[in-house]
């Protein structure tokens, strides 16, 4: 453990101020050369063999590229990344069983500086809580807004564990701000899950999930046209090469289909086909919303669903899988696109298959729009969450009619 | 298998006797030998010698037990005084590790941690770590269910890397997969079969590039690929819905075709050129020399194994079908070998399932299993019937299948790694 605790805190506050020294006077002639065989691993294999060599030679330096490495994977692959990863980490094992010191005020500088990746930011926070855990744990709280949610989620589940406490301790209404503190930085769904189950709960505070998920729930959606034998799913139909929300086409066996609006509920937006076509099998329809961006730039769009699917996003296809009822949770597929200022458009293509069991009904997608991090973004225009009507109560004043 | 070597030599004439005594010292010299893959040496579930292999199953027998940093369902492997292992963690899972550590104590020689390149979603009760990883001796060969094929030496030096879910966005199981890879004829061979973009593929060993790559029957699959011979060409049965497909390993070319149908959850067992395959019940088949429609010796509706794979050893294939029921089969005639007093065969012994792992078998005439509950039981294997003749509660659920090498089991649940052996 380190006796100085502060003084790492101070240092690394400062350098942080100033900017991380990932200089590479130090390191070995031939770093650059073998930084740049691991960053230029492709596909199918391509440049394993130079980067087994490389990987060799940056795994064999010494605590001083430990900074460079993990700088370097702000600009790298997820395939090397993990090449770069593992040298970091035989890096520290080795300086650590030697008892040689590890670059920690640096460590912690990188750590802050949240230009950089927030996986290599991480792999940073570990390395320093080997060398000084206490240190590191001080750190925690400080991640609650983070950009790197692996850095938030500890953050996130510190104050999970003190509402919890105070739930036990009966002091409910403090609870309740600790976990609503909580879920407005949370971006894991197993975190948002556990806290809305918490609030909604045993402390009864109504939430809107949608808009903190940012599900979109509002949609148009027409159907059934065929998917006998799953051929719907390559099969185009009119709404792939229009959208014209008034038109009529000949649907599954002929029958005259139309665009109808559909609005969502669930907590969690699931988007349930079988609510306006019926029980369905061997179908296609689809679904298509707008989405009025505040501003252009990257997002992603996340997808749970359990049937054969395609997403277009203005038009583009961006992905499709044929896969049925292997299961859906939210998130399942995460789909780079990049949103332009104002209107953008987006059209699912959803199939259901033959399958009979009880557990193959489902007919159903949940799609949000988000950041890198998973933070929803938010049309412009968001209308209100649509609500689930109040049950009638047994007895009450309709109750005979 | 040496006891039964030595029977078969008692019972042949000299000049032959001689050649198979021979042989049989030779067999016999593998003994011990390292644990490269799932079940075994030759993906069957046994492993010759290991006559030492502790049949008291106990705290006395539990050599070490080391916490792990993650879920787990693959096996151990075993390389010489090392015990390999992958696992994986964190929230959805997306931290991904090999672990070695020393055979001999367990303590903890090396890890190495990587993120997830593919998707991780499976369901509950599976999880990311699944498959086994696979061995030549030198580097291990580990897979992921999210698709990532990583190659590293046998002290932690990384060799290659493969995203195959970044090479083949489709390929992936939303209930997770589950496939072991195997080192056969000097290739890697690996299923990679789902509902969508599905495929089997060859690897080269030094570089992880694609040695050849062919499309798979567009169906969920969880069975492992499993060495056997074809005349004297090494051949990689490949199992799927549709029947069993073997490749040669080194260029994916068939050699055979057997098209009615299998399981895709309990993998066939080989020995030698006979694959006995959970098709119809059981089939054993055999493709012959030249190739083509294999023949089908036998067919045993009623022998049906459950999710367990079948186990060979000698002139017998053991099965445990979906109600835990442990029964042996002829594998020269398909027939109920386990017979009462009167020479009636018997249906078989059960034992405390439900089981999600394959029972595994050493040269000592016993058979070890553990259940979902983390009950380990070893079965003596030498009388009419197996008896199951100790067994310990590691009160932990265990969905894997153990690892024999030098005279010791190893098991693994999603938080310890086990050793049992007799202690001196």
């Amino acid at each position: 453990m380190s006796p100085r605790p502060f003084f790492f805190l101070l240092a690394a506050t400062l350098s942080s101020a100033i900017g991380v020294d990932t200089s590479r006077a130090a390191l070995p002639s031939d770093f650059e050369s073998a930084l740049n065989a691991i960053q230029t691993v492709g596909a199918e294999g391509a440049g394993n063999v130079e980067a087994a060599a490389a990987w060799k030679t940056l795994s064999n330096a010494d605590a001083d590229a430990i900074l460079p490495l993990l700088a370097a994977m702000e600009s790298s692959s997820p395939l090397a990344r993990n090449w770069l990863r593992s040298a970091v980490e035989v890096i520290a094992d080795r300086e650590l069983t030697a008892g040689a010191n590890l670059p920690v005020n640096e460590l912690g500088a990188f750590l802050l500086d949240v230009r950089q990746s927030p996986q290599a930011r991480r792999i940073a926070f570990d390395t320093i809580a080997r060398v000084d855990a206490d240190t590191a744990a001080k750190l925690v709280p400080g991640f609650l807004n983070d950009p790197s949610t692996e850095l938030r989620r500890d953050a996130v589940q510190s104050l999970m564990d003190e509402a919890k406490a105070l739930v036990a301790a009966e002091n409910p209404a403090a609870a309740v701000l600790i976990y609503r503190q909580a879920l407005n930085a949370a971006r894991d769904v197993d975190q948002i899950q556990e806290i809305a189950k918490q609030l909604t709960g045993k402390l009864d505070q109504e939430l809107d999930l949608p808009r903190h998920f940012g599900f979109l729930m509002n949609w148009n959606v027409i159907g059934p046209f065929d998917n006998t034998g799953h051929e719907g799913f390559d099969t185009v139909f009119p709404p792939e090469t229009e959208i014209n929300l008034e038109a009529a086409y000949p649907g599954k066996e002929g029958k005259e289909i139309k665009w109808q609006p559909f609005a969502s509920t669930d907590d969690y937006g699931k988007i349930d086909l079988n609510q306006p076509f019926g029980p369905l099998k061997e179908v296609t329809a689809y679904a298509f919303t707008d989405f009025n961006a505040a501003q252009a730039g990257p997002a992603e769009l996340r997808l749970g669903c359990k049937n054969a699917w395609k997403i277009w996003f203005n038009g583009e296809l961006v992905f499709g899988r044929d896969e049925y009822h292997r299961g859906q949770r939210i998130d399942q597929y995460l789909l780079p696109v990049t949103l332009k200022e104002g209107n953008n458009t987006l059209l699912v293509k959803l199939c259901q298959n033959e399958q009979t069991e009880t557990w193959t009904a489902e007919w159903e997608f949940q799609l949000r729009v988000c950041d890198a991090t998973g933070t929803a973004i938010l049309a412009a225009d968001r209308p209100e969450t649509p609500r689930k009507e109040a049950p009638r109560r047994r007895g009450g004043k309709d109750a005979a009619q | 298998m040496i006891a039964h070597s030595l029977l078969t030599f008692c019972n042949l004439p000299t000049v032959k006797t001689l050649t198979l005594f021979l042989a049989a010292l030779a067999f016999a010299s593998t003994a011990n030998a390292d644990w490269l893959q799932f079940r075994g040496p030759q993906g069957n579930g046994y492993i010759d010698g290991n006559q030492n292999l502790p049949i008291e199953l106990s705290e006395n027998t539990i050599a070490w037990k080391v916490a792990l940093p993650g879920r787990g369902i693959g096996s151990p492997l075993i390389v010489g005084d090392r015990v390999y292992l992958t696992a994986a963690s964190g929230p959805e899972q997306k931290q991904l590790h090999v672990l070695c550590f020393s055979a001999v104590d367990g303590k903890p020689l090396w890890q190495r941690n990587f993120w997830a390149t593919g998707r991780t979603m499976c369901h509950n009760k599976t999880c990311v770590a699944a498959p086994t990883p696979a061995s030549d001796g030198e580097r291990i060969y580990a897979l992921w269910s999210s698709n990532d094929l990583i190659c590293l030496d046998l002290d932690g030096n990384l060799i290659w890397t493969r995203g195959l879910t970044l090479d083949y966005p489709n390929a992936s199981n939303s209930l997770g997969m589950a496939s072991s890879p195997i080192v056969a004829d000097g290739t890697l061979v690996a299923q990679i079969e789902n509902d969508s973009e599905s495929f089997a593929a060859g690897f080269d060993l030094l570089t992880g590039a694609n040695r050849w790559k062919i499309d798979r029957p567009k169906a969920a699959n969880w069975t492992s690929p499993v060495p056997m011979k074809s005349g004297e060409q090494v051949v990689v049965a490949l199992q799927s819905s549709k029947g069993i497909l073997g490749v040669l390993p080194a260029t994916g070319s068939e050699i055979f075709n057997y098209a009615k149908g299998a399981s895709t959850i309990p993998s066939s067992a080989a020995d030698g050129d006979t694959l006995f395959v959970p098709s119809n019940g059981l089939t054993a088949i055999n493709p012959g020399e030249s190739g083509g429609d294999p023949t089908e010796l036998w067919n045993e509706s009623a022998q049906r194994p459950g999710t367990a794979s079948p186990l060979i050893i000698g002139d017998t294939v053991y099965i445990i079908n979906g109600a835990g029921v442990l029964s042996a089969t002829s594998r020269k005639t398909g027939e109920l070998a386990w017979k009462d007093e009167k020479g009636d065969p018997l249906k078989g012994v059960r034992l405390k399932g439900p089981f999600s792992g394959s029972p595994v078998a050493s040269g000592n005439g016993h058979l070890y299993i553990f259940n979902e509950q983390g009950v380990g039981q070893c079965v003596n294997l030498s009388g009419d019937q197996g008896k199951i003749v100790s067994e310990i509660d590691l009160e932990e659920t265990i969905l894997g299948t153990p690892s024999i090498s030098d005279d010791a089991l190893y098991i693994r649940s999603d938080g310890h790694l086990w050793k049992f052996a007799t202690k001196p």
